[in-house]
C-alpha cells in the first residue's frame, strides 16, 4: 500500500490549479510543437527552459510543464505523419508506414483515434509501470554493457532488411548510406575529427532533425512543386471523425505487446523512442505475416509504433529518475534541467525528494488522461491546422521548419545541410529508395559503433566479447532469427498478392 | 472562425518561442544548449551580476551550441573581438579543447580569460565491491598490467576526463600511459552505470557527477583531485594525500574578447571577483555542488596558460595530438 499513499502524495502536489493549468497548456503546446515537422520533443523541451526559468516555477511546476510537452510532443507527432507523409518527430516516423496510406484511402479519422488511443494505451501503461518498478527496473541498465548494446543494436539492423515491401537491396542501400552520414563528426574513441573538412558545423554530428526534416518535410515541398500539388501527400481531407471501435478492439494485443517492448526499449539507456516505434512495428510484422498487409494501410500498422514510441518515452523517464542517465535525446534536456533546479537525479532520488518523483508520476497520469481527450475527441482543432489549403500550409510547413531547425544551433549551415537532404529525399523517391532506413542509420549507427569499439577496447580485440553474455547471446540469436528467418520463410511460401480489402476496408 | 484563432495562436506561441535574442548592454554567451553547465553559469553569475548592480541592465544569455563551444569561441575571435560588453562561459572542457587544436585553427591566446568562480573537483570512483581500497592500490596494478583496469569516462578520449587518471599516473613515475584503457560514454552517470556493472574497472569524473551514487553506497571514491578535501565530502581522501600530486578541477568561468582594453579587462574582473565574494554565489555553489575556487584577471590568464601547455604535452604523450 506504499504505493497507493505515495500516489497520495503525488496528487496533493500535483492537483493544485497552477500545475492543472501547466499541464494543459503544456499539453496543447506539446501537441503542436510535435505535430510540426522540424519540432520534435526535445527542441520543444529545450525551448520552453528558458520560459520556465523566467516564470519563476519550483520544481514540481516546471518538471509538470516540461513533460507535459514532452508527452504531448509524443502523441503529436503521428498527426502530421498521418495526414502529410511528413513525421512530426522522429518516433513518429514509422506511423508514415501505415498512417499515411490509411489517410490515402480516405481513413485519415480512424488512423488518428486508433492511433491517439494507442498512444494512450502505451503512455498510460509506462506511467504505471514507471511507479510500480521503477527503483528495481533501474538495475537492468547495469547489464548492459557495451556488448549487449552492439548486439541490441545489430538486432535493429538485422530486422530492417524486412521492412521495404518491394526492394531489400534499396533498403539495405539506404540504411548504409545512413551508417556513413552517422560517421561524420567527433570520434568518441580516438578524439579526432572524421569526415568534417574541418567545419566546425559538422563537429558534432549530423543532427538526425536535420535529416529527417530535409528528407521528408523540404522533398515534400520538391514533389509539392514539381506536380503542382497532384500526387504531393500535402492536402489530404479529413471527413467526420468516429471512433471505430471494432478495428481498435481487434489491436488490443498489438497496443498490449508494443507497449511492453516499447517500454523495456525506453528503459535502455541510449535506445530510446525511435528504437521502441520501430522494434514494434517490425515485431508486429512479423507477427502478422505477409497475410498482415502492413505497409498498405492497417490498423495496426499505426497502433504498434505510437503504442511503442509513447511506452518508450515513459520508460526513458525510469534511467533518467534513477540513474540519472538520459534514455533519450528529451530526456537528457530534462535531466539538465532537473539538475539546474537543483535536484539530482540518482538512486537517491525517489527517497531523497518524494514530492518531486511522486508529483511528476502524478502529474504524467493527468497529463494523459487531457492528451486522450485532446486527441481523440478533439484531435479535428489539431488537424484544421495542418489541412488548410496546400498553397498556404506548404509554406507555413517550411517556414516552421526552417524555424525549427535554426533554433537547433542558431547557424545557418543546418538550414543549407537541411536542403541538402531535401534534394536527396526528392532524388530517393524518384528512385524508390525508401528514406525511413536513412534516418534509422544515423540514428543508431552512432551508438552502434561506439559500442563495437567499447567491446574491443575492453577486451583487447577479442570478438569472442561481443557474445560473451546470455543476454548478449539471446540478442544475437534474435537478430540471427530476424535476419535469415524471413528468406527462409519467402522461399517456401509464395508472397500472397496485396491483401486489397486492407485498401478498400 | 475558431480554427483560425487557434492557428493564430499556435503560430504566435511558436515565435515567440523561438525569437529570443533582443539588446541588452551586457551578454553572456553560453556556447552549449539551455540547461547545462555553460548555461548554468551565464544564467546564474548574469543574475547575480545585475542584483549586486555590477552591471546596469539585466544580463543577455545568448545559447550558441556547437563543436563543443567552438562555435562561440570562433564567432568571438572573428565577430566580436572588441566588444567589452560581452562574456563567454568556460569551462576545463574549453582549455582542454584549445589545447588539442579542437577548435579548427584556434588557439588560447585569441581571447582573453578573466576569471574562475567556482568548480567541480574531479574523482576517481569505484564499484563498492572492487578490491581497491585506496588510489595506491590502483595505481600498483595498474603498474603491473596496464590494461587490467578499464576507465569509463563521460568526455571523449583525450577529453578531460580520460586526462584525470593519466596525470595521476604519471605523478607516480608510471610512463606507459597509451596503453591504459579508456571509453567515453554519455556522461557521467553513464560511466557509472558501466561501472557499477562490471564492465569498466573504474570511473573518472566530476563531484557533481557521482553525489547520488555515493549517498547510496553503490560506488566508492578512491580520491578527489583537489587541493583540499571537499566540505561536505570529508571522508574522501585528495590524490594530493595519498602521495599524488594531482589538481584537476572542473572550473566554470568566463573569457572576454581579445581586443578589449586593458582597464576593460580588469574591470570585468573586479566584477567577478564581486559576484564570486557574495553570499548569493556561496549559496548557488553549494547548491550544485561546487567548490570554491576564485581566480580572476592576470592571476587566472596565466594559471590557464600553464593548464594549456600541461594538457597539449599530455595530449602529445597519449597520442589524441601529434
Amino acid at each position: 500500500m506504499e504505493l497507493l499513499s505515495n500516489l497520495a502524495l503525488g496528487f496533493g502536489v500535483a492537483l493544485t490549479p497552477l500545475t492543472l493549468t501547466l499541464a494543459v497548456i503544456g499539453c496543447f503546446l506539446g501537441t503542436i510543437i510535435g505535430a510540426l515537422p522540424g519540432l520534435g520533443p526535445s527542441n520543444g523541451v529545450a525551448i520552453l527552459i528558458p520560459i520556465t526559468f523566467s516564470l519563476g516555477l519550483d520544481a514540481t511546476a516546471a518538471l509538470v510543464l516540461l513533460t507535459s510537452v514532452y508527452y504531448g510532443a509524443m502523441y503529436g507527432g503521428r498527426i502530421s505523419s498521418i495526414l502529410l507523409n511528413i513525421p512530426g518527430d522522429e518516433p513518429a516516423m514509422m506511423t508514415t508506414l501505415d498512417g499515411y496510406p490509411m489517410a490515402k484511402a480516405g481513413r485519415a479519422g480512424d488512423a488518428l483515434v486508433i492511433s491517439g488511443v494507442a498512444s494512450f494505451v502505451g503512455a498510460l501503461l509506462a506511467t504505471i509501470a514507471l511507479a510500480m518498478v521503477a527503483p528495481y527496473l533501474a538495475r537492468i541498465a547495469y547489464k548492459f554493457g557495451p556488448a549487449e548494446y552492439f548486439a541490441l543494436y545489430a538486432l535493429a539492423f538485422a530486422t530492417l532488411g524486412g521492412m521495404a515491401s518491394n526492394n531489400q537491396a534499396k533498403a539495405a542501400l539506404a540504411s548504409f548510406i545512413g551508417l556513413a552520414i552517422a560517421l561524420i563528426g567527433l570520434d568518441n574513441n580516438s578524439g579526432f575529427y572524421r569526415f568534417t573538412g574541418g567545419n566546425l558545423h559538422l563537429a558534432d554530428g549530423i543532427d538526425f532533425l536535420v535529416a529527417i526534416v530535409g528528407l521528408f518535410a523540404v522533398s515534400e515541398v520538391f514533389v509539392f512543386i514539381e506536380t503542382h500539388g497532384k500526387s504531393s501527400a500535402v492536402g489530404v481531407k479529413l471527413g467526420k471523425v468516429t471512433i471505430p471501435w471494432a478495428e481498435m478492439w481487434s489491436t488490443r494485443w498489438t497496443m498490449l505487446r508494443s507497449s511492453a517492448v516499447g517500454f523495456i526499449a525506453g528503459v535502455l539507456p541510449g535506445a530510446g523512442a525511435s528504437l521502441g516505434s520501430f522494434m514494434t512495428y517490425m515485431m508486429e510484422k512479423g507477427i502478422a505475416g505477409d497475410k498482415g498487409g502492413f505497409g498498405t494501410g492497417v490498423a495496426k500498422g499505426v497502433a504498434a509504433p505510437e503504442a511503442g514510441n509513447n511506452a518508450a518515452a515513459g520508460g526513458a523517464l525510469v534511467p533518467m529518475l534513477t540513474l540519472g542517465v538520459p534514455g533519450s535525446g528529451t530526456t537528457a534536456v530534462l535531466l539538465a534541467v532537473l539538475m539546474t533546479l537543483n535536484i539530482t537525479p540518482g538512486p537517491t532520488l525517489f527517497a531523497d525528494r518524494p514530492e518531486v518523483v511522486w508529483g511528476l508520476i502524478a502529474s504524467l497520469l493527468i497529463a494523459n488522461f487531457v492528451l486522450l481527450a485532446m486527441n481523440v475527441p478533439m484531435v479535428k482543432i489539431f488537424v484544421k491546422i495542418l489541412t488548410v489549403p496546400p498553397a498556404v500550409l506548404l509554406p507555413g510547413v517550411t517556414m516552421v521548419s526552417f524555424v525549427g531547425i535554426y533554433s537547433l544551433s542558431g547557424s545557418y549551415f543546418d538550414l543549407v545541410l537541411m536542403i541538402v537532404f531535401g534534394v536527396m529525399g526528392y532524388v530517393f523517391r524518384k528512385m524508390d529508395i525508401p528514406t525511413v532506413p536513412v534516418i534509422l542509420g544515423i540514428l543508431l549507427g552512432y551508438q552502434m559503433e561506439n559500442n563495437l569499439r567499447h567491446a574491443m577496447t575492453l577486451s583487447d580485440g577479442d570478438w569472442t566479447y561481443l557474445f560473451s553474455s546470455p543476454i548478449a547471446a539471446v540478442l544475437w540469436i534474435a537478430a540471427a532469427t530476424g535476419f535469415i528467418a524471413p528468406m527462409f520463410l519467402r522461399g517456401l511460401l509464395k508472397r500472397p498478392p496485396t491483401p486489397e480489402s486492407a485498401i478498400e476496408d | 472562425m475558431k480554427f483560425t484563432a487557434l492557428k493564430a495562436l499556435g503560430t504566435s506561441a511558436v515565435i515567440a518561442l523561438v525569437s529570443t535574442s533582443s539588446a541588452w548592454a551586457t551578454e553572456c554567451i553560453a556556447p552549449a544548449n539551455p540547461g547545462g553547465g555553460w548555461d548554468f553559469t551565464c544564467r546564474q553569475v548574469g543574475k547575480l551580476l545585475y542584483d549586486l548592480k555590477q552591471v546596469d541592465a539585466p544580463v543577455q544569455v545568448t545559447n550558441m551550441a556547437g563543436a563543443g563551444g567552438g562555435l562561440a569561441y570562433n564567432h568571438v575571435v572573428t565577430e566580436r573581438n572588441t566588444d567589452a560588453d560581452l562574456l563567454v562561459a568556460a569551462s576545463s572542457a574549453t582549455t582542454t579543447r584549445l589545447a588539442q587544436k579542437a577548435f579548427g585553427d584556434a588557439t588560447a591566446d585569441q581571447v582573453r580569460f578573466v576569471g574562475a568562480i567556482g568548480a567541480d573537483p574531479g574523482v576517481i570512483v569505484v564499484a563498492k565491491d572492487s578490491p581497491f581500497q585506496t588510489l595506491g592500490d590502483m595505481v600498483d596494478a595498474i603498474k603491473a598490467d596496464p590494461g587490467s583496469v578499464a576507465f569509463a569516462g563521460g568526455s571523449a578520449a583525450g577529453g578531460f576526463d580520460h586526462m584525470k587518471p593519466l596525470q595521476v599516473l604519471k605523478a607516480a613515475g608510471f610512463t606507459d600511459i597509451g596503453k591504459v584503457k579508456y571509453i567515453g560514454v554519455d556522461g557521467g552517470a553513464d560511466a557509472i552505470t558501466q561501472t557499477v556493472g562490471g564492465f569498466t574497472q573504474a570511473m573518472t569524473g566530476d563531484m557533481s557527477e557521482i553525489v547520488g551514487f555515493i549517498q547510496s553506497g553503490e560506488v566508492r571514491a578512491l580520491a578527489v583531485l583537489s587541493e583540499d578535501r571537499v566540505p561536505g565530502f570529508d571522508d574522501i581522501p585528495t590524490a594530493r594525500e595519498q602521495g599524488f600530486d594531482v589538481v584537476a578541477v572542473n572550473w566554470r568561468g568566463f573569457y572576454v574578447p581579445k581586443g578589449i582594453s586593458d582597464d576593460e579587462f580588469s574591470a570585468w574582473a573586479t566584477k567577478i571577483q564581486a559576484v564570486a565574494d557574495s553570499a548569493e554565489w556561496k549559496e548557488a555553489m553549494a547548491a550544485n555542488g561546487l567548490a570554491p575556487f576564485t581566480k580572476v584577471g592576470g592571476d587566472f590568464q596565466s594559471w590557464v596558460d600553464q593548464v594549456v601547455a600541461d594538457t597539449e604535452a599530455l595530449s602529445k604523450e597519449i597520442g589524441v595530438i601529434q
